[in-house]
């Protein structure tokens, strides 16, 4: 418990060299700005990269292990899959729908939740109020309840997987911002905008939202790592990326029955969702650190 | 009579990312019952952490109590454990904090609050324990005491808060009572009855007062003595009257005449040459030489010791040389 | 006070109602809500008689209206698939869901709250880096990928616990351990870092320099405050976990509401996908209002705002 003494003499048992405290802003996270432009190039340049197609199926190739494993060979250095497609490429390939999915749907909410967040925090009042009680009672609503019924009703498909979290998502952005804003209007700068003659417009884009953007940035690199677990979890239980396209949530469904036989088929993509989650989390975390500490309730 | 409390070559360090500051770095004094000594200097001049060494509530790990001794009635609290130090507090030293607005925690009620002290010290409970925490909140003068106790701190006045701080100090009542600029968030025309309030206080439990302030007004109106503060070391100390009238130590006299004076000659207004110290990095002799209108050799290349300048006055500066 | 949950209580009504209304569109504008009610052999002698027996053939706010009068009263049509009325299927499963999440959260909460707190005292040494550590992983981890092997290997290799089904305390602790790691994860953050921003507050500082115990300090004085924050992501917790829930169901073939929605998704069963999505919201509608009633009874200044 803090403030506890060694009993007896105090003195000499407070001397013992104080440490330094640790200084997070210094220790910038450079394994997970690697892990992630590494993801990010994968799925860029993946038609050029002369991966195996992912979509070939190969009866005969069936189940082939790693590279490093008795039976496998170089052709497929992570092994192929129940259809014989090859894991390398296809984990490649899904990068692009993971990275696609997490980017589009947090810009899209990230986009939709600061404006609404703005608007309520610069008017106040009622208009406040009420955007407040919609966002309350967006946040808390499930995600995959709504892809459930777009999946069963539109069918499943990428745009679906966006609009589902998407839809659910903004509403976290609309509070911090707002709040962010509340902070903002009372400071001197806002009064002297007014007087000078700015309107709200004015006032909304060129001093309130610049002052947003550090809480945004961390916000939007928080979100990106649990969107692509959501879409994962919802592409796992047929309700996100529809097969044939490779989806890392897919395919460790397919892989499932296999995690003890063919364990490269689930592990793999498993293994990609962890890296790149955690890269994304660990980066979010040092930029909170770094811009605003306060936000650390994030 | 032997003082209350005697606070010995104190020092205590802090660990910050520019590197190790003294923010207390060699205090002494004393402070007897019924008498108030004043604690005077500028943000950072080690103020409260020489109050926060003395009930050991330095905030943990950064800082560290390095050396000295503080004699609470004779016994050295330095030397205490941490469980007789929770013992110690609140029963034997009381203190008031700066923000009446944060000093209270929001989710408990005002009873609650006062009733833990005074449950705690005197063991009672009950509808003797209800009577006495409502006497305590009348003795700090608060009306309708029974219903405020219901009260949570957020409907409460700032002043309100204070006083209830104010009971909640005196509740055992303590030996000494440390109040931390008790007034400075307060309006104006509260500040005045609060000190008046203090000052009851102490005369009703005999209490030895230490009062923290940057405010050589309140200084003149509650303080007996007075000790001025300058980068963790105290530079002056003496009567009230005495360093008013004349101060010794160039600081001392630059803090006075920074005052602007209602009726005297229009001139610019005075100000202290020079920035407040890095306390990080403290030049070697006098930590005010850089900034000292009366600056010497000796003044860089030694810090000065204690040197009686009158009775009662003490001071750390080189242009008084020992009787 | 009354005034409080009585307007919240409206909130959730409003938001339920919005909720069937979506439900109810999407349904009929994605085409012909039949296809998706009447099995593939079915002729345009019986759609024709269908539309007229479902009353698909009135004007659209009157199918609304009755589309919600039965729902309230949990009528929700046949399963496709089982040929049984929905309601019975929900009746059966959701008790298991429910008792798993409660066992998950109980579980969580135990382990969160300690852990959080003392992450938060402890600053700096082992059980704080070892906490923050869970915490990164917990919320990296993709459930569903957590439950494969905990499946294939708890339960298929070691054989230490079963894999599948409901059969009895023993069953509940793979799934509910899967279920709550996010949680567990999430809130302990959550309270590690309230409880940080409490400890340094001016109020715990006097309650120091009052002489309180400093155990009391933490578990007392600090921690009530802390939970305020915490609370207030409760409910969405909650809905994370509804949407685990129905991933661990499906792994673990946990006989839970959670497993039928799997079983609908993958059959088209939109009777059954509609029951669920409703019920689940009514629920989750519930536990918010009990968390906002909660942050009511804890925060005395959402209770008495002046």
């Amino acid at each position: 418990m803090p403030g506890d003494t060694p009993g007896g003499g105090l003195v000499l048992a407070e001397v013992a060299a104080p440490t330094a405290p640790a200084s997070r802003s210094r220790n910038v996270p450079y394994v997970s700005l690697g892990i992630i432009t590494v993801f990010v190039l994968l799925a860029v340049l993946a038609p050029l990269l002369g991966l195996a197609d992912p979509f070939n199926q190969s009866l005969r190739n069936r189940f082939k292990p790693p590279v490093w494993e008795e039976g496998g060979s170089w052709t497929h250095p992570l092994g192929t899959d129940r259809l014989g497609r090859d894991m390398l490429s296809r984990i490649v390939w899904g990068s692009r729908v993971s990275l696609a999915a997490g980017v589009l749907t947090v810009l899209v909410a990230s986009a939709f939740g600061a404006a609404v967040g703005l608007v309520a925090g610069y008017y106040g009042g009622q208009v406040d109020t009420a955007l407040m009680r919609m966002t309350d009672a967006t946040m808390s609503f499930p995600v995959i309840l709504l892809a459930l019924i777009l999946a069963v009703t539109v069918g499943p498909s990428f745009t679906n997987v966006v609009v589902a979290i998407a839809v659910i998502l903004w509403a976290r952005y609309a509070r911090v911002i707002r709040g962010q804003v509340l902070t903002l209007m009372h400071l001197d700068f806002i009064a002297q905008a007014r007087l000078a003659g700015a309107g709200a417009w004015r006032i909304i884009t060129r001093h309130l939202f610049p002052n947003t953007l550090n809480t945004l940035v961390v916000l939007v690199t928080l979100q990106i790592g649990y969107v692509i677990i959501v879409e994962a979890s919802l592409s796992f239980l047929g309700a996100g990326i529809p097969p044939p396209t490779p989806a890392w949530g897919s395919m460790i469904a397919e892989g499932r029955e296999f995690v003890t036989s063919a364990w490269w088929v689930s592990m793999f993509p498993g293994l990609a969702i962890l890296l790149v989650v955690l890269a994304f989390n660990l980066l979010g975390d040092w930029l909170r650190d770094t811009f605003d500490p306060k936000l650390r309730q994030l | 009579m032997p003082p209350v409390i005697e606070v010995r070559d104190l020092h205590t360090h802090l660990v910050t990312r520019w590197g190790t500051v003294k923010a207390v770095d060699g205090v002494s004094f004393t402070v007897s019952a019924r008498e108030t000594l004043g604690l005077v200097g500028e943000s950072g001049s080690g103020k409260s952490m020489t109050c926060l060494s003395i009930v050991r509530l330095v905030p943990r790990p950064a800082a560290r109590i390095v050396g000295g001794s503080v004699l609470l009635d004779g016994e050295d609290l330095l030397t205490k454990t941490e469980q007789e130090m929770q013992r110690l507090r609140g029963r034997k030293v009381g203190m008031i904090l700066q923000d009446p607005m944060s000093s209270l925690n929001p989710v408990f009620s005002i009873g609650r609050q006062v009733r833990e002290p005074v449950s705690m010290y005197h063991g009672l409970r009950g509808r003797a324990l209800q009577e006495r925490a409502a006497g305590l909140l009348a003795s700090v003068r608060i009306p309708s005491p029974a219903e405020r106790l219901r009260a949570f701190p957020h409907q409460l006045s700032g002043g309100m808060r204070q006083r209830v701080v104010g009971a909640m100090a005196i509740a055992a009542p303590p030996r000494l009572l440390i109040a931390d600029e008790p007034t400075t968030s307060l309006d104006l025309t509260i500040q005045a009855q609060y000190l008046q309030l203090l000052e009851e206080l102490q005369e009703k439990h005999g209490l030895a007062m230490i009062f923290i302030t940057h405010n050589l007004g309140i200084v003149s109106k509650i303080c007996d003595r007075v000790a001025v503060m300058y980068a963790g070391r105290i530079v002056e100390v003496g009567p009230v009257r005495r360093i008013f009238q004349s101060p010794a130590h160039p600081y001392t006299r630059a803090l006075l005449e920074s005052i602007p004076r209602l009726g005297a000659r229009l001139g610019r207004l005075t100000a202290i040459e020079g920035q407040p110290p890095d306390l990080a990095r403290l030049p070697t002799g006098c930590a005010f030489a850089p900034r000292c209108p009366h600056v010497m050799e000796r003044c860089r290349a030694e810090a000065p010791p204690e040197i009686t300048v009158a009775q009662g006055q003490v001071t750390r500066c080189w242009l008084h040389t020992p009787a | 006070m009354i005034r409080f949950v009585l307007s919240r209580l409206l909130q959730s009504l409003v938001a339920l109602a919005i909720l069937s209304v979506v439900v109810f569109i999407l349904a009929r504008a994605t085409g012909d809500p039949l296809q998706l009610i009447l099995p593939m052999s079915a002729t345009p002698e019986d759609y024709a008689e269908a539309r007229r027996y479902l009353g698909l053939d009135r004007p659209y706010l009157a199918q609304y209206l009755s589309f919600v009068g039965h729902a309230v009263t949990g009528d929700f049509g046949m399963s496709l698939r089982a040929r049984r009325p929905v309601s019975e299927l929900i009746r059966e499963r959701l008790p298991n869901s429910l008792s798993l999440a409660a066992f998950a959260m109980s579980v969580s909460l135990a382990i969160a709250f300690p852990l959080g707190v003392l992450a938060a005292v402890k600053k700096g040494t082992g059980v704080d880096r070892a906490a923050q550590v869970i915490a990164v992983l917990g919320q990296s981890l993709p459930t569903f990928w957590v439950a494969i092997v905990l499946v294939e290997f708890v339960a298929g290799r070691l054989q230490w616990l079963p894999a599948a089904g409901n059969e009895g305390f023993s069953s509940y602790i793979l799934p509910g351990f899967t279920l709550g790691w996010f949680v567990v994860a999430g809130m302990m953050r959550l309270l590690r870092s309230a409880m940080l921003e409490v400890l340094d507050s001016e109020y715990v500082k006097l309650a120091r320099v009052k002489g309180v115990v400093e155990g009391k300090v933490v578990w007392v004085h600090a921690l009530k405050n802390a939970l305020i924050p915490v609370i207030t992501f409760a409910g969405i917790y909650f809905a994370i976990l509804v949407t685990t829930a129905i991933v661990v169901e499906t792994v673990f073939a946990w006989p839970g509401i959670g497993r039928l929605a799997y079983e609908g998704i993958s059959s088209r069963d939109f009777p059954v996908i509609q029951a669920v999505v409703l019920t689940t919201a009514a629920i989750v509608a519930v536990v918010n209002l009990g968390v906002d009633c909660l942050y009511a009874v804890i925060d005395p200044r959402i209770r008495y705002a002046r």
